[in-house]
């Protein structure tokens, strides 16, 4: 190297390597393998490593696979637009109406259901929701309703319901981070300039917390879209998702190719959709200024 | 105004109603006298829990997972003490990109990691075991661990380093006796998150497990069978328990670790 490092960052180098050289080998390896493999193709046991893109025009011309990308971009769109509605007005009461020393208690409140297995919590919302579920039972006993509700296990609703309740404190905590970052005195200044309360929410509050609604939205979309317990426990066949699709080419019918080039696709739908947000999110920034 | 907040805190009631429903139906179930789960309840019975202590099944994938857990802590606390360290003291070039690399398995679909790991695994002619489990883990563990620890070194004052040098420390004596100290509620904390999030962690294990099945591969199994389903709702009692009991020992660590600091507190792990 023609470059002459100082002291400091030749130090600084040393230490950030043992964890890059582990990211090399565990995160840009075996996604440059998956890339390569999604050109490649299956005959029943063997490998074909002749470069086609036969895989590629499967995906985009079988209806399945436009079927399944378009489910799972409407199921995760539907989780991330309800977990942030219900989420801003809780962040919204515990950053202005809690008291500051009793905040990280709240915070901690709300992270903790997060940490618990999650395999058993999607699990009790089968329970929640099932035909002699607990929704159902309890509805019928109040006498509210005389057939059990269907519409709410075994499809796509469900997969909405686990997953807005499954990452909740995924939108909360950055919503929260925002407004905690708010000055009051804007607030204030804008009051005596003659806004009223939904004024001033409308036009100071929700433009200064906007970075942090779409960082909400962005935390909670990736993962989702890439679920795949709670489509395999609650969706049933019609609220399954692409994740499901993968594990079944990869371990179930066997074609790794396939299997490598749906993956690349779901990357690629997430990375698009992740640049978006990142625009939106610049554009929010620059009208701040 | 009045109005608007009591509003609010009902909401923010009813929320966390919703958020803990599951947690507060497993117990409830666990000790029901009945192999179905719905309501109404039967009468109360200890068996479930008994049943647990019979199933060496069970006993097997428990301590697989621990190992599991207990090594990606370590090595993921590891790897982000050097992460968080240089990112924090040092300036080097790349430095943005670099750390930036390390953390994207945090907004990378866990089945893509899974995946990828797994076709290059087995590409390489590796056998799939315990350590291909922890490698993956790690993966994923290593950017939480960094994010937890980040804050440990950026409030730490360079100042303190410095006066020991000057005292005629070496650089590791320096470390131990100065740096360490300052961050080690940090590295509990990160210690703890790193294990919870492995023991729970789902698709990765799937995926990379060999012939031993971590807990959650071992329960997802078990979700088949409606007669194991009890049985289920006992040991996820005491799986939340423990985790309960880990988060609040973290959550304990993190503000002695705010405070040794003289720092505010500003809430929450992430």
């Amino acid at each position: 190297m023609g470059i002459r490092l100082d002291k400091e960052a030749r130090a600084g180098l040393t230490l950030i390597a043992p964890p890059f050289i582990f990211a090399i080998l565990l995160l840009a390896v075996p996604l440059t393998a998956i890339l390569m493999l999604s050109f490649f193709s299956q005959s029943y046991l063997t490998l074909d490593t002749t470069l086609t893109l036969d895989n590629y025009r499967t995906a985009l011309t079988e209806p399945l696979y436009r079927l399944l990308m378009l489910r799972s971009l409407a199921i995760s769109g539907c989780v991330t637009l309800a977990t942030v509605i219900l989420a801003f007005p809780i962040a919204y009461f515990v950053s202005f109406h809690v008291a500051p020393s009793k905040k990280s208690l709240w915070i901690f409140l709300i992270t903790i259901p997060f940490w618990t297995s999650y395999l058993i919590r999607v699990f009790l919302w089968k329970v929640i929701l099932g035909y002699n579920g607990v929704l159902n039972s309890s509805l019928q006993g109040l006498g509210i309703i005389d057939e059990p509700l269907t519409f709410i296990l075994y499809n796509a609703n469900a997969v909405v319901i686990t997953l807005a309740h499954a990452f909740a404190p995924f939108a909360i905590l950055p919503i929260f981070v925002a407004l905690e970052r708010i000055d009051r005195p804007l607030l204030e200044a804008s009051r005596d300039l003659g806004e009223g309360t939904v004024g001033t929410f409308l036009r100071v509050t929700l433009p200064l917390a906007m970075p942090g609604v779409v960082a909400a939205a962005l935390i909670v979309f990736i993962p989702t879209i890439g679920d795949y317990v709670t489509p395999q426990l609650v969706g049933g066949p019609s609220g399954l998702m692409i994740a499901n699709w993968i594990q079944t080419l990869f371990l179930g019918q066997n074609n790794a190719p396939m299997g490598a080039t749906t993956a690349v696709l779901a990357m690629l739908i997430v990375g698009v959709i992740a640049l978006v947000f990142v625009f939106l999110n610049r554009r929010f920034l620059r009208v701040r200024r | 105004m009045k109005l608007n907040l009591n509003w609010l805190k009902g909401y923010a009631v009813l929320y966390l109603v919703f958020l803990y429903a599951p947690i507060f139906l497993l117990p409830i179930f666990a000790f029901n006298d009945a192999t179905v789960i719905a309501f109404p309840l039967k009468g109360f019975t200890t068996r479930w829990f008994a049943d647990l202590t019979t199933t060496p099944a069970l006993h097997g994938a428990v301590l697989n997972s621990l190992f599991i857990a207990i090594s990606t802590a370590i090595l993921s606390t590891c790897l982000g003490i050097c992460a968080a360290r240089a990112g924090a003291r040092f300036s080097f070039p790349g430095k943005q990109g670099i750390i930036g690399f390390i953390m994207i398995p945090l907004v990378l679909p866990e089945i893509i990691v899974a995946v990828s790991l797994l076709v290059t695994l087995l590409q390489l002619g590796l056998s799939l075991s315990s350590w291909t489990v922890i490698l993956g883990h790690t993966l994923i563990c290593t950017p939480f661990s960094i994010a937890i620890l980040n804050s440990a070194f950026a409030t730490l004052d360079p100042s303190m380093e410095e006066a020991a040098y000057d005292l005629g420390e070496t650089k590791w004596s320096t470390f131990r006796l100065i740096t360490l100290p300052l961050v080690m509620p940090g590295i509990i904390s990160s210690f703890l998150i790193a294990f919870t999030i492995s023991l729970d962690e789902f698709i990765i294990a799937f995926f990379l497990t060999g012939a031993e099945p971590t807990l959650p591969v071992y329960l997802w199994g078990q979700l088949r069978f409606p007669a194991k389903l009890p049985i289920v709702m006992a040991l996820g009692t005491i799986l939340v328990a423990f985790s309960i009991l880990l988060l609040t020992l973290a959550e304990i660590f993190r503000r002695r670790g705010i405070a040794k600091a003289g720092g505010r507190d500003t809430g929450g792990f992430l």
